[in-house]
């Protein structure tokens, strides 16, 4: 029974190679020769837009609405960059690495470098927590569980993706602190030797309103994101693949592994960052359960920190002009933060483009 | 969707081996049973307060037991895959347990104050502090404000996700693909600002409810674009191929065949998009104003909306305006669940039957 | 890879069944609203009955936007009840935005009025010359309110302190509750050997701005070396957004102390301490108490402006020092034609005897009669 595992691999290796549906050839060729018959310059390529006034006009659509939205993203990046260089030069200290935010004040003292930590470890903790549990979630729903049970579950987790990010909050604030408790004084006796997920003695006894509770709530927010685009992703896996790799005698486990996973992969990628730009951007569920100060403090279990949207959100009402800027400045950063983030997504995703049923 | 009951014919036959054993098809559940068991015992016997412990020791318990068992009576890949099955149920329990807790929370705070009233009155001159009053005003800020920006979004997302994965090739998809994912990551207040200068101080129009749609749909279209593009790009070549085989124009494949075929999957996108944005608060702080009267035109004077008026009634903090916030917060989650309900019903009756 | 078609225009059919039955249920919805408005109106005039007055203008009609301060929010909400139920042509929409926020849609000239916890600044009364024609932006004092220091503690029920140990407490240099500075203010009281949970807020506010003025003011450079400013500057203790999660925390955790308005203090049931301040005896935190301090506020702006200076050392008898003021800004010039006499009229009952006792059982302070007189005499000369 050990001689299937091996053949196993290598089916995957194959389907790496090559579009999932180039296992039946014929297909892929009689259709090209039928449209080169029929006057159609290609199977890829299909009929040259030209040709039919239907086709330019549905392709100038659709150009015309990426253009549109690339409008859109430069007016708001030209309006950040404009509202946000009225406060950078008046700024007294460094806007990289000042730890207070003081933009109304004489002479202006404001910096990023506490929002920033807050954000990447934030957002860090919720991808680590809810990535996994998401794909686990993902799979129960298209793979694992009763079908009886797998649409409610389905359709219970699109609806909490709905529930607004304020319920989030308050649900945080009155439930979710009160039970961190007990596990934050555990991972401080037991994990404490890792400074990170120790506690400093003064803060001892206080609520965990801090940015690992921040983390672990922005986890169950962005779950039903991941999971709902995940699971559809999952659930069009060429049923022919599966029953190959069934048939060759993998396990349930080895299916997924061999046929589900890669194939899904660009999609959980996608997923993922959906997720990640809604913890980034996260705002009032942070501002209710967080405890923010002005503090870089390595020990994520103490309360202090901030994120760059809390910020936005607790200084907006009462700033005059120049702490606009700097709060749109600091907006700013957040957009180049998700850029580059992005920007890396994208470069591991493109690595495994051949995964595309459209390979466009 | 025979897939499941062919799994579970299947992969007992690819365990029933001349050598090895089989566990009972209860051992998993006993498992379960006994990890909850002694994680319950740990738990208090070491006085663990907080109850999150109790259940993360016995889900350890759970997932290790069932692989010890397994590795012993039915050999290593077996046990492999009663790991992978136990921890994927781990998941979805450790998912299901703050979600389903989170709707309870909500369900026990917010059905109280739900009434006729309550849902067909506005707030026009009731004060906070005292009963009474209702959120008619806000529920139709939120339909028609969030309906505008579905109606502004969805087309251009959905064109842009046609775009990108049909057509697109060379830098401009790349540039569209690369900035619709920075898209996502526009914080909303800032959505909020961006479309407050341009169109309510620059351009000089009053604050409505129609200048939240717009800052609303800045935050849906990336939504929209990346699930679209993601179901778009997993409709199989052979249904264009045969589609173009048959001399069907360009166009009317990807109308009458790909996005068809694809409909669920954008379904759950847009409605994902939806939901993301009915519960944002920061852009119609900013641009819907705010007020207490119903008024049923977007395009003109303020509006309101469920989470500015969640958010309002509790930052008025006292116990009559919280049970207002929780019953309004139940409420903007029936509405998007009936929405959802509703546009899963219209795919899956539009959507052709895939038996791939 | 067989695509079924069969049943589709079944499918269409219920499709469109579904899309019109929404549509239909929207129609219902919009005749719902216009029953409602029309059954709410009257409903709100016999509820606010009692306090009308016979009113005499009520301006225009139409909307009329205020934006800003929250600390003042529910003062207008009361007033807005009141003022619709007398005119039922006008409805006041006011945005608890932030000060700041007020400020700028005010100098945008997006809102006929702001709220405002802070008189403007020099540079926003220029900048307010671009929206108010001919005239500029004046602070017209409304609301006074009083803050209090809200703790929960069990077994303690009468705490007093002083300027000096609140500063101290809320700059982290007293951490226990037993600490000797607190035992010699409560003899005989069982203070709790526990660690202090200052609270404080995490949105820049005016709130914060007055408290650390009383701070400055009563504590001295040694308690509380910082400038008073709306954002928290002391060191430690944890923080929580607008009065009402800082009202949530206290309510939920043991042995913590913060500050918010009295409404927040009152509605939650939280416990609130004496102040002692060289007076006779500690004094409560009431409105009675608060409106004494501010019957002591000098006027410092100059011509019609009435931007206040408040005496937060005050050693008056059943004063209370920690208090607030918060104005309406208005244009003293060139108010747009079509909300002008919308404001004149809506000012002109806020600033009446019935309106600003109307407030006072809501933890607000009715102004004192010499100031209310001040802005009685400056509202019909706007223009």
């Amino acid at each position: 029974m050990d001689t299937p595992s091996p053949t196993v691999p290598q089916d995957r290796d194959d389907g790496r190679n090559h579009p999932p549906h180039d296992t039946v050839d014929l297909p892929a060729q009689l259709p090209s020769a039928l449209a080169q018959a029929t006057g159609q310059s290609g199977v890829s390529s299909p009929p040259k837009a030209g040709n039919r006034i239907g086709d330019t006009l549905f392709l100038a659509a659709s150009r015309g609405s990426g253009i549109l939205l690339l409008c859109i993203m430069a007016a708001i990046a030209i309006f950040l960059g404009w509202q946000a260089s009225k406060s950078i030069g008046s700024n007294h200290g460094n806007f990289f690495t000042t730890f207070e935010w003081n933009a109304d004040a004489t002479p202006p003292v404001f910096g990023i470098a506490v929002l920033l930590f807050g954000t990447v470890v934030s957002s860090v903790i919720a991808m680590a927590v809810a990535v996994p549990v998401a794909m686990g979630i993902a799979l129960f729903i298209s793979h694992y569980a009763p079908r009886r049970l797998a649409q409610p579950i389905a359709y219970l987790v699109d609806l909490l993706a709905a529930v607004p990010s304020i319920v989030y909050g308050l649900w945080g604030a009155l439930f979710l602190v009160p039970h961190m408790n007990g596990l934050t004084s555990w991972m401080n006796d037991y994990l404490g030797w890792t400074y990170v997920f120790g506690q400093s003695d003064s803060v001892a006894g206080s609520a965990p309103r801090n940015l690992f509770t921040v983390g672990v709530l922005l986890a169950i927010m962005i779950l039903p994101i991941i999971t709902a685009v995940s699971r559809e992703v999952f659930r069009q896996v060429p049923r022919m693949h599966e029953e190959a790799a069934l048939a060759l005698g993998a396990t349930r486990w080895e299916m997924i592994r061999t046929a589900v996973l890669p194939f899904g992969r660009p999609g959980v990628i996608s997923a993922s960052m959906l997720g990640l730009g809604r913890a980034l951007g996260e705002t009032m569920a942070v501002a209710t359960v967080l405890s923010p100060s002005d503090k870089l403090n390595l020990h994520i279990m103490d309360p202090g920190g901030g994120t760059f949207a809390q910020n936005i959100a607790a200084k907006f009402g009462e700033a005059f002009d120049n702490g606009r800027s700097a709060l749109i400045a600091s907006g700013l950063m957040l957009f180049v933060i998700t850029l580059l983030v992005n920007a890396g997504a994208r470069m591991i995703i493109a690595r495994r483009k051949e995964f595309s049923g459209a390979n466009a | 969707m025979s897939a499941q009951a062919n799994h579970r014919a299947t992969s007992p036959l690819a365990g029933r081996t001349l050598t090895s054993g089989r566990l009972p098809t209860w051992a998993p559940a006993a498992t379960a049973v006994a990890a909850i068991a002694v994680g319950c015992a740990i738990g208090a016997g070491a006085g663990l307060s907080s109850h999150i412990q109790w259940g993360l020791i016995a889900a350890l318990l759970f997932v290790a037991g069932n692989y010890a068992v397994a590795a012993r009576v039915e050999g290593p890949r077996q046990a492999k895959d009663r790991l992978a099955t136990s921890l994927v149920w781990v998941c979805f329990i450790l998912a299901v347990i703050p979600l389903v807790s989170l709707t309870v929370y909500t369900i026990q705070k917010g059905a109280g104050v739900i009434s006729g009233t309550f849902l067909t009155h506005s707030m026009n001159g009731v004060i906070s502090s005292e009963p009474g009053g209702g959120i008619y005003h806000a529920i139709m800020g939120t339909l028609e404000q969030v309906g505008l920006a579905t109606l502004i979004a969805a087309p251009i997302g959905l064109l842009t996700a046609v775009y990108l994965v049909e057509y697109g090739r060379g830098r401009l998809a790349r540039t569209v693909t690369f900035f619709v994912d920075v898209m996502t990551g526009v914080p909303s207040i800032v959505a909020g600002l961006f479309v407050l200068s341009f169109w309510i101080i620059i351009l000089g129009f009053s604050f409505s409810g129609f200048a939240g749609s717009m800052a609303l749909s800045i935050l849906m279209m990336p939504v929209v674009v990346r699930s679209t593009e993601e179901m778009l790009k997993l409709v199989p070549n052979e249904l264009r191929e045969a589609s173009y085989a048959l001399g069907v124009p360009k166009w009317k494949t990807i109308v009458r065949i790909v996005i068809p075929t694809a409909i669920g999957g954008i379904t759950t996108g847009i409605m994902l998009a939806i939901a993301r944005i009915t519960g944002e608060t920061a852009p119609v702080l900013l641009l819907c104003f705010t007020t207490d009267v119903i008024n049923t035109n977007p395009f003109q004077d303020a509006q309101e909306s469920l989470p500015l008026y969640i958010w309002h009634q509790y930052s008025l903090g006292n116990d009559q305006t919280y049970a207002r916030a929780w019953g309004a917060a139940l409420v903007l989650i029936a509405i998007v669940m009936g929405l959802n309900l509703i546009a899963r019903g219209i795919a899956r009756w539009r959507s052709p039957k895939a038996g791939h | 890879m067989k695509l079924q078609r069969n049943g589709r225009s079944k499918a269409l059919a219920i499709g469109a069944l579904a899309v019109v039955s929404s549509l239909s249920l929207a129609a219902c919805g919009s005749d719902d609203n216009n029953k409602t408005s029309s059954s709410a109106a009257p409903s709100v005039s016999s509820s606010a009955g009692g306090s009308t007055s016979a009113a005499a203008d009520c301006g225009k009609g139409g909307q009329l936007l205020g934006a800003g301060s929250t600390a003042q929010a529910n003062a207008i909400e009361v007033w807005k009840a009141a003022f619709q139920a007398q005119c039922s042509g006008t409805v006041i929409n006011y945005n608890g935005n932030g000060s700041g926020a007020g400020v700028a849609n005010f100098n945008q000239g997006k809102v006929a009025f702001a709220g405002s916890d802070a008189a403007l600044k020099p540079e926003e009364v220029t900048a307010s010359k671009t929206v108010c024609t001919g005239g500029q932006g004046i602070d017209l004092p409304m609301v006074g309110g009083a803050v209090a220091i809200a703790y929960n503690v069990d077994g303690v029920d009468n705490l007093v302190l002083d300027g000096p140990t609140l500063a101290k407490i809320f700059d982290s240099k007293i951490t226990k509750w037993n600490d000797p500075a607190i035992a010699k203010l409560n003899p005989g009281a069982k203070l709790p050997d526990a660690n202090i949970q200052a609270f404080h807020r995490a949105d820049d506010s005016g709130t914060t701005k007055n408290v650390t003025a009383y701070f400055a003011a009563a504590g001295g450079k040694d308690a509380w070396p910082y400038e008073p400013d709306k954002k928290w500057a002391g060191k430690g203790g944890q923080a929580a957004t607008g009065s009402a999660g800082l009202a949530g925390q206290v309510k939920q955790q043991k042995n913590s102390i913060t500050y918010v308005e009295l409404s927040y203090a009152q509605t939650n049931s939280l416990k609130t301490a004496k102040i002692a301040t060289g007076a006779a005896q500690p004094v409560d935190a009431t409105a009675e108490a608060a409106a004494k301090t501010i019957g002591l506020a000098k006027v410092v702006g100059t011509g019609n402006d009435l931007a206040l200076s408040l005496d937060y050392a005050t050693k008056a008898d059943g004063a209370y020092p920690i208090v607030l003021v918060t104005y309406e800004i208005v244009c003293d010039k060139g108010n747009k034609a079509d909300t002008l006499p919308g404001v004149k009229a809506f000012l002109n009952y806020t600033i009446s005897d019935a309106a600003q006792q109307a407030i006072a059982d809501k933890g607000y302070v009715p102004l004192p009669a010499e100031v209310a007189t001040k802005v009685k005499a400056i509202i019909p000369t706007l223009a």
